[in-house]
């Protein structure tokens, strides 16, 4: 368990980050909490002969809270979520989703921007942005675009974010409605067997707009539009919640792991969508 | 004298002894990272050495290149098997008779094998090291299930096979096969086989104990130093035996005894991992005398879970009889025991399969048979007992599974069931069908307790209650309650029929008192956790009127400490237990004469009174222990040698059988496999309770492992014997927030023959709650006609019983 050697950088702007990046190529990756990246390393199952640690370029580790949208730095830890009460009013699922990552020492390191940019299908922040409808801001030699997170994941470990890019910042539109992210795992520090993040909006007893997203249920997150559609114009009832889960169910392709086979995934997605979406209609 | 307007009770108090729940003394150092474990030595020169391990489960060895290894900056030199062969050390004996490669001869047995041993200047530079020795392997056929293995032409060990094609005895006995390590039995075959075959009604099951690990917090290791100049080999490392791992390095190596000290440091937790000896302690002492520098060897978390000895992996078939009214008249036992690539079990020499004929558990039943059936297959060795004496968690779980079985059978509860078989407390000493005198007990107070205290027949009605709303679609959850009564045998043990290596497993305490009337106590156990250095104070407190305070206890030094066996079987408190009051004694005989001399009256006029000796009858006449202490180093006393020290080396007369009854209630959401314990009961007899603050710490760790044990801790093997769970993302191991609260309770029935009649504990609550936890689980589907599933019950496997019996519609 102890990484090859390799070089160390702390810049202290984004210009110097772009600037090595632009110098090693692939042989460069970027580190924000390191709680992913550096096992990979101690497992030599990632050769990164140059590591730019970020937790001295400044600027991204803010949270603000405009008119419309939230933007969360890349350098927001997990516990910066949780602790965050303004966040925490306006966009609640953050800090329910967060509390269900890892346990606190890990909170303490591990960043959002990490969590979405490694494209491990285990973490819990990708499908959380992409039930949210979040974009991705990367910058790069060619300067900086926006990238959703529902078109950013395209295989295990494998985005649209080029080896020369740095994720900088997510931005969410302002949430409304109900909410609610139920995860299922084996114990504290796991990643889902399977997990749900669910936001719907409640008009006068119908379900004017839903988003779904699973985790840890495919190579990507799964965002299913389906079984949103499923729910709007209903009034969640029993038969609308069946619908969305097989809508659910067509869009997710679990594999079988320590956590158990595809039967027992599927089925417990399907439990853990209806829990997620009692919850959220609940609170809509 | 001044102390005289003491009370009698502050002077009990002052001396903080048996019975006190006395603050750890060594939680000032654990709790501010002061703590001395083997990688804290740092050592001037010292270098590391790792291994090259086998990706492979089975596979020959074509070559193995360490050119481009020894290139590599740092790296000092590479050891194989061909460099260890001219001193015999390619190969080292194991605890179970058998023998395990060092490094690997000609091929590898097991994932993770040890194939090559890279010294390099830092561990950095070793594992560079590591990645740059080049072995060609030839892939073999893969054997991971020991049934498969005992039908496979494959031979997985060539030494079972002699030059003619004849299988060769291994060191238990005839082989059956060339994958056959050994048959053990015990009881009487034909007679309970006619009992079982004539009863009224007859249970049958077959169970899998599965594969799991220790997992002590702390991994293995080692720093070795030869020191070239005066020839002596000091060796510090985590070992739960070091007076045993002593005289192991010097028959192997040909140093003689007294030049090899072994140091046992700070022990983050053992469970059994570090019972036995690994290739990482025998190539570092090989590396330091090739060297001359101190040599450390660290095992990493992957290092430890797959290689060091595993627990369990026993397949248990059983029946049991009885009349129809309940009375249990025959068990038979039949195991198949996976031993891996190597037998590297951790029992007494004459028991190759622990004490698993304890399985008649805590029932008087009058004729029973095992037979146990121990395979190598391409898996770690090992077998050690894991929280347990040996193999006595599968046994307990075997009869406390068995019994439940025979309950549902009989269409009876499983409580009552117990109720009617229990020994009876006029009963013991009993001598059980398998062979074993159980000293004491009594089950039936116990365990009318324990129901009592759960109100369990509230529970059966609130259960029966859920059943009828989960029938009628009213709620998704089940209840289970696990019971489980186990009797543990520990404290081994008797000279006369328990050895390790030929060593006789009594064990020791040398005490020393100083003239200022304080002292220190040196035995030949271990802590790794435990809490020696508060307890055994305590013991002595008790013997010799010093204050516990005023006692140092040291152990883990073979140079300073007397020989012992080490700490593993919960044999501590029964055995150096048992010498360090027996020690205490010969102190306290002592101070009698003296105390005599200087009160100037007859020995036998003098008695013993908490902390002085007394003149009979004149209660105002006597001698502290501390006066005592002093007088010893500076009078002249005629007839009396000067200074006041003892040693005593305790064999004991049988093992000693904590018991305990326990209930768990659990909450199962049947569509997700969720448990939520909602309840734990815990109540122990250790006999006489030395420390109870203690001994509840002991318990809740022993229960949160059985926790663990039951509900998913496991290693798994995929069909190319490849570790499944090598890293605690996957090897379950509970934090607290996976733990319920834990109540405990006791009852104290105390040992006859123990000088104090303490019996032991450390292991007793991880022996009771595995088939408590796991009955609680399969109670939950009983109305729904389960019978028995294996463990581990995780998530999964809990949801596929759930299916399996039609519940998810």
């Amino acid at each position: 368990m102890i990484p090859a050697a390799f070089e160390y950088y702390r810049p202290k702007d984004m210009a110097g980050v772009l600037s090595i990046l632009e110098e090693q190529g692939d042989d460069a990756r970027v580190m924000a909490g390191g709680h992913s990246l550096i096992p990979m390393m101690k497992l030599r199952m990632a050769d990164v002969p140059h590591l730019i640690d970020l937790q001295d370029v400044e600027g991204m580790s803010g949270i603000d809270l405009g008119a419309e949208t939230i933007r969360i730095g890349a350098m927001v830890t997990q516990h910066d979520i949780i602790e965050h009460e303004p966040l925490a009013s306006v966009a609640p699922i953050l800090r329910e989703a967060a509390l269900q990552i890892a346990d606190p020492q890990v909170r303490y390191m591990g960043t959002v921007g990490g969590n979405v940019a490694n494209g491990d299908p285990g973490n819990d922040m990708p499908g959380l942005m992409q039930c949210l409808d979040a974009a991705f801001t990367v910058v790069g030699p060619d300067g900086q675009r926006d990238i959703p997170a529902r078109n950013f994941y395209e295989a295990a470990y494998m985005t649209a974010r080029e080896d020369e890019e740095v994720l900088t910042t997510v931005t969410i539109p302002m949430p409304i409605g109900g909410y609610a992210y139920e995860k299922q795992k084996r114990k504290i520090g796991d990643y889902a067997t399977a997990a749900a993040a669910v936001q719907i909006v409640n008009d006068g007893g119908t379900c004017a707009s839903a988003s779904i997203a699973m985790t840890n249920l495919s190579d990507t997150p799964i965002y299913s539009e389906a079984a949103g559609a499923a729910l709007v114009g209903t009034s969640v009832d029993d038969a609308a919640m069946s619908a969305a889960v097989a809508a659910m169910l067509g869009d997710i392709d679990p594999t079988e792991d320590n956590r158990g086979p595809i039967a027992f995934k599927k089925h417990v997605a399907g439990v853990i969508l209806r829990r997620a979406i009692e919850r959220a209609w609940s609170r809509a | 004298m001044k102390d005289e307007v003491t009370s009698r009770d502050d002077r009990i108090a002052n001396l903080k002894g048996m019975g006190c729940s006395r603050k750890r003394v060594e939680d000032a150092r654990f709790t501010q990272g002061k703590g001395n474990y083997v990688d804290d030595i740092k050592l001037d020169g010292m270098i590391f050495g790792d291994f090259v391990r086998s990706p492979y489960a089975h596979a020959r060895i074509k070559s193995i290149d360490t050119a481009a290894a020894l290139e590599v900056p740092g790296v000092l030199a590479v050891l194989t098997a061909k460099d260890l062969e001219p001193l015999g050390l390619h190969w080292m004996p194991t605890l179970a008779g058998d023998k395990q490669m060092v490094l690997a001869d000609g091929k590898v047995l097991f994932q993770g094998q040890e194939v090559a041993f890279v010294v390099a200047e830092d561990r950095f530079a070793a594992a560079d090291g590591i990645e740059a020795v080049e072995v060609e392997y030839e892939e073999l056929e893969v054997l991971v299930d020991p049934f498969k293995s005992m039908e496979s032409d494959v031979v997985l060990r060539e030494d079972t096979v002699d030059e003619a094609g004849k299988l060769v005895d291994g060191a238990h006995g005839p082989r059956k096969h060339h994958n056959h390590i050994f048959t053990w039995e015990a009881g009487d075959k034909d007679p309970t086989f006619e009992v079982i075959e004539a009863a009224e009604v007859v249970a049958e099951e077959t169970m899998y104990y599965h594969r799991t690990h220790p997992c002590p917090l702390e991994t293995c290791g080692c720093v070795a130093l030869m020191d070239k100049v005066n020839g002596k080999l000091t060796l510090w490392g985590t070992f739960q035996a070091p007076h045993a791992i002593r005289t192991v390095v010097s028959l192997i190596s040909g140093i003689e005894e007294h030049n090899i000290r072994v140091i046992s440091p700070d022990i983050g937790g053992g469970f059994g991992n570090k019972v036995g000896a690994y290739p990482g302690y025998v190539c570092s002492v090989v590396a330091s005398i090739v060297t001359g520098k101190p040599v450390k060897w660290i095992e990493d978390r992957m290092d430890n879970l797959m290689t060091t000895a595993f627990a369990r992996d026993y397949w248990m078939k059983g029946r049991i009889s009885a009349t129809k009214d309940g009375k249990i008249t025959g068990l038979h036992c039949h195991v198949t025991a996976d031993h891996g690539g190597f037998d590297a079990c951790a029992d007494p020499t004459k028991f190759p399969a622990g004490f698993m004929n304890i399985c008649t558990g805590s029932y008087d039943i009058p004729t029973a048979f095992l037979e146990v059936n121990g395979v190598y297959t391409n898996k770690a060795p090992g077998g050690v007992s894991y929280r347990c004496s040996f193999r006595v968690t599968e046994a307990v779980y075997f009869i406390e599974r068995m019994i439940e079985v025979l309950a549902i059978e009989l269409h009876m509860d499983a409580a009552e069931l117990r109720r009617i078989n229990f020994i009876k407390k006029e009963q013991f000493p009993y001598t059980a069908a398998l062979g074993w005198e159980y000293d004491s007990g009594d089950y039936h107070t116990a365990w009318d307790k324990a129901l009592k205290t759960v109100d369990y027949d509230a529970l059966r009605a609130e259960q029966a209650q859920r059943v009828e709303d989960f029938k009628a679609g009213k709620t998704r959850s089940l209840m289970g309650i696990g019971l489980s009564f186990f009797t543990e045998i520990v404290g081994a043990g008797p000279v006369k029929n328990c050895d390790i290596l030929g060593l006789g497993m009594f064990d020791s305490c040398e005490i020393r008192i100083h003239p200022t009337g304080s002292a220190i106590a040196r035995l030949g156990t271990i802590s790794q956790g435990q809490g020696h250095a508060t307890t055994f104070a305590q013991i002595l407190a008790s013997e010799i009127g010093l204050p516990a305070d005023s006692i140092t206890i040291e152990e883990g030094d073979t140079d300073t400490a007397p020989y012992g066996l080490g700490t593993y079987g919960s044999r501590s408190t029964p055995v150096a237990g048992a010498a360090t009051a027996m020690a205490g004694r010969k102190i306290r005989a002592k101070a009698q004469m003296i105390a005599a001399y200087l009160l100037e009256v007859h020995d036998d006029d003098v008695e013993f009174d908490v902390d002085r000796f007394v003149v009979k009858g004149v209660p105002e006449r006597f001698k502290t222990m501390k006066e005592i202490a002093f007088a010893a180093y500076n009078q002249a006393i005629p007839g009396i040698e000067p200074g006041l020290e003892a040693v005593s080396y305790y064999d004991p007369p049988n093992m000693t059988y904590p018991f305990g009854a326990y209930v768990c209630v659990m909450d199962i959401d049947v569509d997700t496999g969720v448990p939520d314990i909602r309840r734990f009961y815990a109540l122990d007899d250790c006999g006489t309770r030395i420390n109870p603050m203690v001994i509840e710490g002991q318990i809740h760790g022993g229960l949160t492992e059985a926790l663990a044990v039951a509900l998913g801790q496991e290693i798994a093997y995929d069909d190319m014997g490849n570790v499944q769970t090598g890293t605690l993302m996957d090897f379950f191991l509970p934090t607290a927030w996976e733990v319920p609260n834990y109540e405990t309770d006791y009852t104290v029935t105390p040992s006859p023959h123990h000088p104090i009649g303490a019996k032991g504990v450390g292991e007793s609550p991880h022996v009771g709650g595995v088939p408590c936890f796991s009955n609680a689980v399969q109670d939950a589907f009983r109305a729904f006609g389960l019978r028995h599933t294996n463990m581990p019950h995780d998530h999964w496997r809990i949801w596929k019983t759930a299916n399996e019996l039609g519940l998810h519609g």
